[in-house]
């Protein structure tokens, strides 16, 4: 225990101090926007073991309304974040309740041809702005005091939720609630039989996943200025998996990491490679499915757990 | 002159017959991804990627090698069915005992891949493929000119579709194919090798796709990211058909193909969706698909 | 922090791996090393340097890299885009980075419109210009009635609608008009109800893929030799992979052609022997792009961003790409445009002899009169 107390601790000086370590505030707010969303996927993948291949839907859905209402109609900040999350949200129930009713890969495939529904919507739908992509959206202010404007305080803005987020996912899969996911996830039928409507705490999960995956969207929009059809398609949910499968799903920090790296990765690999990143970006994939299915973090988890005897349950799968 | 909902009936007719050549393609496309599901439990992601890679090696063939059409048919998918028993044999293999989802997880890594090198080595704008001589031409049929080169496909994936069904319901190698699907050990016990068999049955998958990628090569423009949307499409196929029927694939194929071809005259904005909506409403309906059995 | 004063810095971020990767991608880089080549490499004495980078057509990547750029590398011009959706976002950091940004190979029109900041400069095309073109040309030559395949987005959309203004104002008619989704593979169905409209001109309102594969649906099923195939938007890149046999009799209109004339040429044989292909309309736009900017720097003696702005809207644009163009207040470089005739097999003497002039059309001709009204620079 005291090991990760060290890690959160050191972790949140390197967060706070991090704008004055000459990092660029804004790629460091496009971090934690990954991560968030990562973190919300893991939610799912990682303690119920449903793999959502459509969860880009939910992140831009909810990217495009929030910089809809702020750019169209003139919306506060929280009130937007809020109808886009409430979207994701709706979106995520809709979807959700079509999908839990098959599992595995049947599972995967209908997340994945819906959010593609989803993507067709955007490119259609006038208020999306098609492939011109939503821009010039403004970041507001909080509560009409505090504006976000500078790049500083809209990073501490968004660490806040981020940590915020964080924490309500680690009291998610403490609480009864998440316990009963986990059973899900260790043997189904056994949790039908001790009487657990199953498919009810599935779409719960899938819901509140889908919620938080929309608030990174939001985020994302606000921090950016702009949302487009990328931020919906196919591409973005397959990044989504590597962040969390990389880092290591069913940990707490791996959806962190994995953003991280892929974040970090597509920013300063295309400078290198060129052409080329997709295939690095396949690889990893492979790489990963092949020799170290825990992830970095799980991996990690690992080594400790058998001096410690800690984190005896971190198989991901 | 006749109309039905408002539209002339040569319109109608018309769209009918090309719908049942895309349905064709996706008849074809759909049974190798069935095919590979159905016997192997594996969802091959790469099937839209092998798709490409079979366009591309005929359009190789006929640039740099030589080889003309006809032989790109039956080489094409040979060669991208033995990469893909390459696939099977380096990767998907050690992945049999694990969620099934990890083999999904590899295949999409795989497409990445395949989608990624060939566009750094041709571009991503796509390369023009010449329709062989001898199907140049078309048939008048009064309301519409059929090019003779879309009915060949027709033909050709309808009798190749006819033939695997043939193979895999009704004869001896296919009951054992079955049999393997359902209880692997006892087949082994038998005497009968089941790694081979589960090998090559990933092997024939991904050379179904390669065929109707060589199929296609003259149609569409050869290029690194024309399989990357039409596998889902295809998913889409399976999933509404009942994943693993060999039959719902077919049949789902063909009449997805049909639906989206009237869809390009009521409301054509809605084609590319028209697929996704029928999948919602026949799981609601039915969650196993139309042929499916649970 | 590099010693940002001692050099110059040219940005180019562009789509190098995907759709549009072979009309600019590498072959704009090279052109715009041409141009840096050609002023001695040298401008006020500092080096130009050149950084590239693929912004995967991700607008986040193509804004933050471009953010990043201007505050830690010192860099003084941008040049890309490509995709419209990456070019608006990476104008907006223009606007704010003050940073000079030549948007080329974007189609929309409201880089210069709605969204025009006084640091875009829009070179080689837009839709309204593409749209002008091709239309007035056929429409002229008797072609009245037309039938648009349209790409179902903005892109598309606002080609038909600049072509359609065109085709109404010379006294055609538009029958009808079909909305093909993006990234369709098969056309024929889309084909089939242009030719039951009847109408005497196929106005293929898409790009790349798009197009191939709609023209060569439209070669399948005969529709061209009945109807007049019309592009809005082709590259000669397209032309070549479509191959003649496929792509002879269409009409398209272009802001250049490598065998114009002797300089066209001349900067065409010096990049084919790099890249192994002539280049495309916007990779002559990217060298000349990088040229004038380079010559502004040249005539104000710095490379301050609003004195070149400043510069590069007075003065008028003189080299191999266009003759007398300018760049209007709102940020358009107003030039030549030409529409074309793609010959037939046998009309073509040797390798890469495509097109014939059909006509000739003036910036004014092609891009109107006046400055767009939606853009505020516009406003005096």
């Amino acid at each position: 225990m005291r090991a990760q107390i060290v890690v959160y601790v050191l972790l949140a000086i390197l967060a706070l101090a991090a704008p004055f370590l000459g990092l660029y505030p804004v790629f460091l707010m496009k971090l934690l926007c990954f991560a968030m969303f990562a973190c919300a996927f893991n939610l799912l993948l990682g303690y119920t073991k449903m793999l959502s291949f459509g969860h880009a839907a939910y992140f831009g859905s909810s990217a495009y309304v929030t910089g809809w209402l702020m750019t169209a109609r003139g919306w506060g900040t929280i009130e937007a974040i809020f109808a886009g999350v409430a979207v994701a949200t709706l979106l995520g129930l809709v979807i959700g309740a079509i999908a839990v009713r098959r599992q595995g890969i049947y599972f995967a495939m209908i997340t994945l041809a819906l959010s593609q529904l989803v993507f067709f919507i955007c490119l259609q739908a006038q208020f999306t702005g098609g492939e011109n992509g939503l821009q010039g959206i403004p970041r507001g202010s909080l509560f009409g005091i505090i504006g976000l404007g500078s790049d500083q305080t809209m990073y501490y803005f968004v660490l806040a939720v981020f940590v915020a987020v964080y924490i309500l996912i680690r009291r998610i899969v403490h609480s009864p609630f998440g316990q009963v996911l986990k059973a899900i996830r260790a043997n189904e039928p056994r949790a039908v039989s001790l009487g657990y409507k199953v498919d009810r705490y599935k779409l719960l999960a899938f819901v509140l996943s889908a919620s938080l995956a929309g608030l990174a969207g939001s985020l994302k929009a606000l921090v950016l200025g702009f949302v487009t059809l990328s931020d919906v398609s196919q591409g973005t949910s397959g990044e989504v998996i590597l962040m969390t499968l990389l880092g290591g799903s069913g940990t707490f920090l791996g959806p962190v990491v994995g953003a991280n790296i892929v974040v970090t990765l597509q920013e300063y690999l295309s400078d290198m490679v060129g052409a080329w990143v997709s295939v690095i970006i396949g690889a990893i994939f492979v790489i990963c499915v092949m020799t170290f299915r825990r992830g970095f973090v799980g991996e990690i988890q690992r080594r400790f757990a058998r001096r410690t005897g800690e984190f005896a349950n971190s198989e991901p799968t | 002159m006749t109309t039905l909902f408002g539209l002339p009936l040569p319109a109608i007719l018309g769209q009918l017959m090309l719908g049942l050549v895309n349905g064709s393609f996706y008849a074809l496309l759909s049974l190798g991804l069935a095919v590979i599901f159905g016997l192997m439990g594996v969802v091959n992601f790469a099937h839209g990627a092998f798709y490409m890679l079979g366009a591309f090696a005929a359009y190789i063939g006929l640039q740099f090698l030589g080889v003309n059409y006809w032989c790109a048919l039956i080489l094409a998918p040979l060669a991208v069915g033995l990469l893909g028993i390459a696939v099977e044999r380096l990767f998907l293999r050690h992945l049999y005992q694990l969620d099934p989802l990890y083999g999904l997880l590899l295949t999409f890594g795989i497409a990445l891949i395949a989608e990624g090198i060939m566009r750094g080595l041709f571009g991503a704008s796509g390369k023009s493929y010449p329709v062989p001589a001898v199907l140049q031409g078309g048939f008048n049929l009064g309301f519409m000119v059929l090019p003779i080169y879309r009915a060949w496909v027709v033909l050709v994936s309808l009798t190749v579709c006819g033939m695997t069904w043939f193979l895999i319901e009704r004869t001896g190698l296919g009951a054992m194919l079955r049999a393997a699907t359902e209880n692997a050990r006892l087949v082994q016990a038998f005497g009968i090798n089941v790694p081979l068999l589960v090998m090559s049955t990933y092997g024939a998958g991904v050379a179904l796709a390669a065929l109707a990628g060589v199929l296609a090569a003259p149609v569409i423009q050869v290029s690194p990211l024309m399989g990357s949307s039409l596998v889902i499409v295809v998913f889409a196929v399976v999933v509404i058909g009942g994943m693993g029927s060999i039959v719902g694939a077919i049949v789902s194929g063909l009449v997805l193909g049909l639906i989206e071809g009237l869809t390009k005259v009521v409301y054509p904005e809605a084609s590319n969706i028209v697929v996704f909506v029928i999948m919602a409403v026949v799981l609601v309906w039915r969650p196993t698909g139309l042929f499916g059995k649970e | 922090m590099r010693a940002a004063g001692e050099q110059v810095v040219i940005g180019d971020i562009d789509d190098l791996s995907g759709v549009y990767a072979d009309v600019q991608g590498q072959g704009g880089i090279e052109a715009a090393k041409m141009a840096i080549a050609d002023v001695g490499g040298t401008v006020l004495g500092k080096r130009i340097i050149v950084l590239s980078v693929d912004h995967q057509n991700k607008p986040d990547i193509g804004a933050s890299k471009f953010r990043e750029w201007a505050d830690q590398n010192g860099l003084n011009m941008l040049i890309g885009g490509s995709n419209t959706g990456v070019s608006i976002a990476m104008s907006k950091v223009a606007a704010v980075k003050r940073v000079p940004f030549f948007a080329i190979g974007a189609g929309g029109a409201s880089l210069t419109g709605a969204d025009c900041t006084a640091y875009t400069v829009h070179y080689a095309y837009d839709t309204t210009a593409l749209g002008n073109g091709t239309a007035s040309a056929i429409v002229r030559q008797g072609g009245k009635t037309w039938f648009f395949v349209t790409a179902d987005y903005a892109f598309g959309t606002q080609l038909q609608e600049a072509a359609t203004r065109v085709v109404v104002a010379n006294g055609g008619k538009v029958l009808g008009a079909v909305r093909a989704p993006l990234g369709t593979t098969d056309y024929s169905s889309f084909l089939l109800q242009a030719q039951a409209s009847g109408a005497q001109v196929l106005g293929l309102a898409n790009a790349g893929t798009d197009f191939s594969n709609s023209l060569k649906g439209a070669n399948e099923f005969g529709l061209t030799k009945t109807m007049t195939p019309a592009a809005l938007l082709a590259f000669i890149s397209d032309i070549h992979s479509l191959t003649l046999q496929t792509a002879q009799g269409l009409y398209l209109t272009t802001a250049w052609y490598w065998d114009l004339n002797e300089e066209t040429r001349a900067f065409a044989k010096r990049f084919f022997a790099k890249m192994h292909k002539e280049p495309t309309m916007t990779q002559a736009a990217y060298y000349s792009a990088t040229l004038q900017y380079l010559n502004a720097v040249k005539a104000v003696g710095s490379t301050d961003s609003d004195l070149v702005m400043a510069h590069l809207k007075q003065a008028k644009i003189n080299d191999m790409f266009t003759k007398n163009g300018y760049v209007r207040a709102d940020g358009l470089m107003v030039h030549t445009m030409y529409v074309m005739q793609v010959k037939t097999p046998a009309e073509s003497k040797y390798p890469w002899d495509y097109y014939k002039v059909i006509k000739v059309m003036t910036g004014e001709e092609a891009d109107g009169l006046q400055p767009d009204p939606t853009c505020s620079l516009a406003k005096k």
